[in-house]
């Protein structure tokens, strides 16, 4: 990844623009040919730098306001099998590995579930959990109270 | 509410938006409408905040170094430790949850060094410890989110 790549995902991050040629637009401010930014695109996407190229939905403006991290305690040994599964179930957005912090944080399983009712949140959790049956010793969900802050992914300098 | 044109544009385009020159036009033919049709409509949702952005989606860690971190507040303090934290541009979103730790913060930084002086500063400025949950693997399977229109 060089120069050229960050400055393409800089200039895109804030989102293509809604103008019928958007990827000409990103290369005249960057000063090289539409081709490039497109071909250096297609390569990072290749390379797993772009996931995907996507319209983001605001889950939470669309009625999903029920968001819900939830968080499980499972044997290291087990960590890559039951994120895998969990991963793949179409409420959760997220799932992630992270560490423990004993004896205050037990859990090392993320996963992001969204649901339009408490109702709804709450089978998801049901769900999840018969999944992972004995293979988590304990979780809990924490719902986020307020936004204090979000913004698009930006690249600062130190 | 939200029309049929702009329903389909939410739920379709979750994965695969074109990497063309006119991609609004591909998009228009490949559902039967005008390339104004479909500006209008992503130029409304996103005015009405239905669509956060339109663009490319780069996963964690793959640009910089970034970290989610956690802190336990006393309640009458969370609003003004929030706001020294808010403060640092490294800080990309902030959120309150009902736990004891119940400040959730994800920080973004061009590389390691940089990372830990800006949480050294955080935890200088605010008086607060915080926990350190770095991504040790993303099971990311999911290429969209199925948005379903019941209501």
């Amino acid at each position: 990844m060089d120069m050229i790549d960050r400055k393409i995902i800089q200039q895109t991050q804030a989102g293509l623009p809604l103008s019928p040629h958007p990827y000409h637009e990103i290369a005249k401010t960057l000063n090289i040919k539409v081709e490039l930014v497109m071909q250096r695109i297609l390569a990072m996407q290749r390379n797993g730098i772009i996931r995907r190229i996507a319209a983001v939905p605001n889950h939470y403006r669309l009625g999903y306001k029920y968001n819900g991290m939830t968080v499980w305690d499972i044997d290291d040994q087990y960590i890559d099998e039951m994120g895998a599964q969990i991963g793949q179930l179409d409420f959760v957005s997220h799932c992630y590995h992270r560490p423990r912090h004993l004896p205050d944080w037990p859990f090392n399983l993320f996963a992001m579930a969204h649901s339009k009712t408490e109702q709804g949140i709450k089978t998801q959790i049901d769900e999840i959990s018969s999944i992972l049956g004995s293979y988590s010793r304990g979780h809990d969900v924490l719902y986020s109270t307020r936004i204090l802050k979000k913004t698009g992914l930006r690249i600062t300098r130190p | 509410m939200l029309n049929p044109l702009q329903k389909q544009l939410l739920n379709d385009f979750q994965q695969d938006f074109p990497l063309s020159p006119t991609p609004y036009s591909d998009i228009a033919k490949s559902i039967g409408a005008s390339e104004q049709e479909v500006l209008d409509a992503l130029q409304e949702l996103k005015k009405l905040d239905y669509i956060s952005r339109i663009g490319p989606i780069v996963p964690p860690n793959k640009l910089g170094c970034s970290m989610l971190l956690a802190m336990s507040v006393p309640e009458e303090q969370l609003q003004s430790v929030a706001q020294i934290i808010n403060q640092f541009q490294e800080v990309n979103h902030n959120y309150q949850r009902e736990n004891r730790f119940n400040l959730w913060f994800v920080l973004i930084a061009q590389n390691s060094s940089h990372l830990e002086a800006v949480i050294a500063e955080i935890e200088s400025e605010t008086g607060f410890k915080t926990m350190r949950l770095p991504l040790l693997a993303d099971f990311f399977i999911n290429l969209g989110f199925e948005l379903d229109w019941d209501d």
